[in-house]
């Protein structure tokens, strides 16, 4: 672990101005912290050599100012570094959400989801430290220990030779954070994590732990865990705060050693007094600044991990390629996959393994095929969420992977087996599939899609609001609310994926009589298992082993 | 707030000793510091008197004293502090878990909504900062704050009297006027925070809808406005926590500025001598050190208060199922349960999940309880199990109501699996334990040969030993309804309720595992929860459940 990581300077490089603005707020309230000491020797000297209060009032005047400037300085360093930090932060949150609605587009389950959200906004407080604070201190930390050594040579070259023979002990301490600090704060880190997701998965699980009367014995295991995970952490924290006291120590000899030095010369008169005691005042300072980078250093730990995290999600590769073409529409021409094979990164073995089926205007064609053999893959396809690792999906014999994605995905219209409900009104919703929608033309496509019923009957109609924190939906609702959003996108290519899977009877029934509405009149890419809905398909193409084989109806019937 | 932080502490129960010993660290550390600079200060003065070397040795010897003493008293400082924090965190967890393990499922149901239950187990995290951020800085700074002024006072009174007005102006005065501004600033950072965390989910988790739809720039710039609100909210709140570090700096200079005056005016008078005047100065510029950390540990201590009031209002719940005072002892198999005209509701106003509903299930029969969603279906599991009890009608086990045995009998005679069975981010073999801790591999085979997955876990390169993940997520839903039916099947109990675990398998998985289910277990009764009309006809008897309007 480096000092100043690159990746993330880079990201501050928009907002460069406001942390050398802050860089030299904290170099002026340097400046100040000499001023004072230099004041208050004066102050202390004046007295000692028989001042009276009036003589010294100036100096005590200009003594409170520097510290009342000082105060305005920080504030200063902190509203700057922070609105800093929020810039850089937002920029990466942003960055993040464009990548992954331009780049890879598959959704996430909810739970990473959450994960994902939860770095991104709670995750990056440590990261504002590191900004806000962290990033500045680096630069005060070499300015102000030079400033110092420089004012305290002019005054006394003795002590300034004193201070420089404890400074070798700084970079054991850097040696220190470098070497084994960072590593271990990190380890540290991630067993907390580690420890915090037991405990929510403990918690998670109590109803089923419950059920098997092994409710109670878990208490004992997590006192058990916590109590084992304190020893090693404890471990591990006895030599991770060694380079704080390294670094302590450093300070406090180095005062010591000044002030007995000071104190011997001055009695042989080789030293002044008023230069002793500034010299005195100052020795705190030389090392103030380095302890402060080692502070902000470990209460940027966390950020570093979570920076980490949000990098990582960053560089993951794209998962659709751009092209430039203009797909023809699939109203006039067939869709073709050929010899399509497909693999997820992450998941070993292919999913699709020479993949030929074919799709013409006004045909049903239905995919079935066992759970996990690659059903929705195919949809992915279609709607270019990912492209083929070999051969390819045509249109009219354009390579889809050579033409633009967004003007291709308006010709088609989409219901996913678990349709998102979006935090808005229903109506909101349904325009999702053409947000220039009228009034009459969201109402009569969810009369279409059999959800104008439901929706009527609700308290604020088409104004209630759904999504998170709205009105629940259930499952068959749902589905009826994003059968809507493909009738009102009146899109000549349409993918149903699974529409009544899950569903009760009544629900199934009043979902297929929309999708027998839907597909008249437009090709249609029907992903079913339930026979009911099959009938109604042109073609059925069975999917097993990666491999199509198109059947005729009555085989599956 | 005060009633609230005891109450917590006793959660976070740590001995007083330990805590003690910490916060004496801490004192420790600040006086040597005070100490240090207090006796160089001395140490000059004294030396531009021109005395003998000799008659400084005490002062000598006392400056290197401190020296070495401060860096070792704050490294036990923070290892002692540290220890506490980490034990306070155990025990806060053993603690509200077995506070809250009564209550599940049925009154934490309001927590599984959402991310909530995740919250939950974040506010119990952030209890660990209550005394290592929260309430060791206040206690450190008011000890060692008092000895710096008792030492300035015996030397010089009015000086005393001034380090403690400075001392309680920065160290009570600032922090609560910067947190009384930060909290107003704070509502609505956590309020934009709050909005930007839903839109990112939500984003995240429909972006392909999204990009389906090709609203991926609307969305965008959606995010980015809620973004900027988040942005501009931290700002201001950074003007605030600004201005309490300002504030205390003004304070100190202020502060040490008078200290000055008034020691030069003693020193006029011939009040006070003139070495000490170097000394008084330096050691209110080094007492200042105790109350820096004031103002965060402030915010600290609210946000840990505000956590920690959200998890008391679960631990403070009455578990609402308890044993009977003299309870019957457990019936033996084979024994009849029965539902007599039952009618159950989650909370008081709520519409009933369920009403006057009867069911009847003879030992060793198959029953399919067949119902749409919304119907109360899970609830039959929750009244069976003893998670919820009837508010009319009764549950019967072999002729007794079931409130009339201990709910760990009613649970060994009464097993379930099925869509809500959790499994654990853990091994096979530990998510089967669950069932019957101290089963034999043997015990375990059989249990998986039972339902149908014995072969494949045995293909498995780790075998029992394979990880399922978070939720069983490594696992296809197939899968993990099986080891949830070995897992049940493993407990040998005589009744065996499986809700709808055929959901989300497709029609032919679906019906070979009703088929397996009911084949393994012959000889039990079984009581099958379905909406879906798979392997309605292996059973002996199908009940359906209305959809209630």
């Amino acid at each position: 672990m480096r000092i100043v990581d690159q990746r993330l300077v880079r990201r501050a490089r928009p907002v460069r101005h406001l942390l050398v603005l802050d860089s030299l707020l904290g170099a002026l309230s340097a400046v100040l912290v000499l001023v004072q000491a230099v004041l208050i020797a004066k102050i202390v000297v004046s007295a000692f050599s028989g001042s009276s209060l009036t003589d010294v009032s100036t100096e005590l005047v200009l003594l409170a100012l520097a510290f009342a400037a000082r105060g305005v300085l920080t504030w200063g360093f902190e509203v700057a570094g922070r609105r800093a930090a929020s810039t850089v932060l937002s920029e990466l949150r942003l960055e993040l959400v464009e990548t992954r609605l331009r780049g890879q587009p598959l959704a996430l389950d909810g739970a990473e989801a959450g994960e994902i959200a939860a770095t991104a906004v709670q995750g990056v407080d440590g990261l504002e430290a590191y900004f806000a604070r962290y990033l500045p201190q680096v630069v005060l930390a070499i300015v102000v220990p030079v400033a110092v050594l420089g004012l305290v040579l002019v005054i006394d070259p003795i002590s300034a030779g004193v201070m420089l023979l404890t400074l070798p002990l700084v970079p054991v301490f850097m040696w220190l954070i470098g070497r084994y600090t960072e590593e271990r704060t990190r380890e540290r880190w991630l067993a907390l994590r580690l420890l915090s997701t037991h405990f929510l998965d403990v918690v998670r699980g109590l109803p089923t732990l419950r059920a098997f009367n092994r409710g109670r014995a878990q208490a004992e295991v997590l006192d058990r865990i916590g109590d084992q995970y304190r020893k090693t952490t404890m471990g591990t924290l006895r030599v991770a705060f060694l380079s704080g006291a390294v670094l302590e120590l450093a300070a406090t000899l180095g005062v010591a050693l000044v002030a007995v030095t000071a104190g011997v010369r001055l009695v042989d008169g080789g030293l002044g007094f008023q230069a002793a005691l500034t010299v005195l005042v100052l020795a705190p300072e030389l090392y103030l600044p380095l302890r402060q980078l080692a502070a902000q250093f470990h209460a940027s730990a966390d950020g570093l991990a979570v920076a980490e995290r949000m990098l990582e999600l960053l560089d993951e590769p794209v998962s659709v390629s751009g092209g430039k073409l203009v797909a023809p529409s699939p109203r006039d021409v067939p869709v073709r996959f050929e010899s399509v094979s497909f693999a997820y990164p992450s998941r070993p073995g292919l999913v699709l393994d020479g993949l030929d089926f074919e799709l013409h205007a006004d045909e049903t064609v239905a995919l079935i095929g066992p759970s996990g053999s690659g059903k929705t893959t195919v949809a992915s396809l279609l709607l270019r969420f990912v492209d083929p690792v070999h051969g390819r999906v045509s249109v009219g014999g354009i390579d889809l992977a050579h033409c633009r994605a967004d003007l291709w995905r308006e010709q088609l219209a989409w219901v996913p087996q678990k349709p998102t409900i979006f935090h808005g009104t229903i109506a909101d919703n349904i325009r999702l599939g053409d947000p220039g929608a009228t009034v009459r033309a969201v109402r009569d496509a969810a009369v279409l899609a059999g959800a104008d019923r439901f929706i009527q009957a609700l308290p604020f109609g088409y104004e209630t609001f759904v999504g998170d924190g709205g009105r629940p939906l259930s499952a068959g609702e749902s589905r009826r609310i994003a059968l809507a959003r493909a009738f009102v996108r009146n899109a000549p290519l349409v993918i149903l994926d699974e529409p009544t899977a899950d569903l009760d009877r009544t629900s199934a029934g009043v979902v297929a009589e929309a999708v027998e509405r839907l597909r008249t009149g437009r090709m249609v890419l029907l992903i079913a298992h339930r026979p009911e809905l099959v009938e109604h398909a042109d073609r059925v193409v069975l999917l097993e082993d990666g491999k199509g084989r198109t059947q005729v109806r009555d085989e599956v019937a | 707030m005060t009633a609230t932080i005891r109450r917590l502490m006793l959660i976070a129960d740590v001995r007083r000793t330990r805590l003690a010993l910490a916060a004496l660290f801490g004192v420790l550390t600040i006086l040597f510091g005070v100490g240090l600079m207090g006796t160089a200060g001395y140490l000059i003065s004294r030396a531009a008197e021109h005395p003998a070397v000799l008659s400084l040795t005490a002062a000598i010897v006392g400056v290197r004293f401190f020296g070495l003493a401060r860096p070792i008293a704050r490294y036990l400082e923070r290892l002692s502090s540290h220890d506490v924090a980490l034990r306070s965190l155990g025990r806060a967890r053993a603690q509200v878990y077995e506070a809250v393990e009564p209550l599940a499922p049925a009154q934490l149901e309001d927590t599984r909504r959402g991310d909530l239950l995740a919250r939950f187990v974040g506010d119990v995290d952030s209890l660990q900062n209550m005394y290592l951020r929260g309430l060791e800085p206040p206690l450190v700074a008011l000890i060692a704050g008092t000895a710096s002024v008792v030492v300035a006072a015996i030397f010089l009174p009015a000086v005393g009297l001034f380090l403690a007005l400075g001392l309680l102006l920065g160290g009570i005065a600032v922090p609560l006027a910067a947190s009384s501004i930060s909290r107003r600033t704070s509502g609505g950072f956590a309020d934009a925070r709050g909005a930007l965390s839903a839109e990112l989910v939500e984003t995240l988790a429909g972006s392909a809808e999204l990009a389906a739809f090709g609203v991926e720039r609307d969305r965008i710039r959606l995010v980015r406005r809620t973004d900027s609100r988040l942005v501009r909210a931290s700002r201001r709140a950074a003007l605030a926590d600004g201005l309490g570090d300002g504030l205390r700096l003004l304070v100190t200079g202020l502060t040490v500025a008078g200290v000055l005056a008034v020691s030069v005016q003693a020193h006029s008078d011939g009040r006070l001598d003139g070495v000490l005047i170097a000394l008084l100065a330096l050691l209110a510029l080094a007492a200042f050190e105790a109350i820096q950390p004031l103002t965060e540990s402030l915010r600290e201590l609210h946000a840990t208060v505000a956590a920690g009031t959200r998890v008391l209002e679960l631990t403070d719940r009455t578990p609402r199922i308890v044993d009977p005072a003299r309870p019957l002892s457990a019936p033996v198999a084979p024994f009849v349960v029965e539902l007599e005209d039952v009618r159950a509701r989650y909370a008081p106003g709520e519409r009933p999940a369920l009403d006057g509903f009867s069911l009847r299930l003879e030992p060793g029969k198959r029953v399919v309880l067949l119902g749409p969603s919304g119907a109360g279906k899970t609830t039959v599991v929750r009244l069976l199990l003893r998670f919820l009890d009837p508010e009319r009608g009764r549950i019967m086990m072999a002729g007794e109501d079931l409130r009339c045995y201990r709910q760990e009998d009613v649970r060994r005679l009464i097993t379930v699996a099925g869509q809500d069975a959790h499994l654990f981010s853990a091994s096979i073999r530990d998510n089967l334990l669950i069932g019957k801790p101290g089963a034999t591999d043997d015990d375990l085979a059989r249990a998986l040969h039972s339902a149908r997955i014995l072969d494949w876990t045995l293909n498995l390169p780790d075998g029992l030993d394979t990880l399922v993940g978070e939720e069983g997520r490594e696992l296809s839903g197939g899968q993990r309804q099986r080891i949830a039916l070995a897992r049940a099947l493993l407990t040998g109990a005589p009744v065996l309720v499986l809700d709808e675990p055929t959901a989300h398998l497709d029609p032919p998985t679906a019906k070979r595992l009703v088929q397996d289910v009911f084949s393994a277990a012959r000889g039990r009764t079984v009581l099958l929860i379905t909406h879906r009309p798979e392997g309605v006809d292996l059973a002996d008897e199908v009940v359906v459940l209305r959809e209630r309007r």
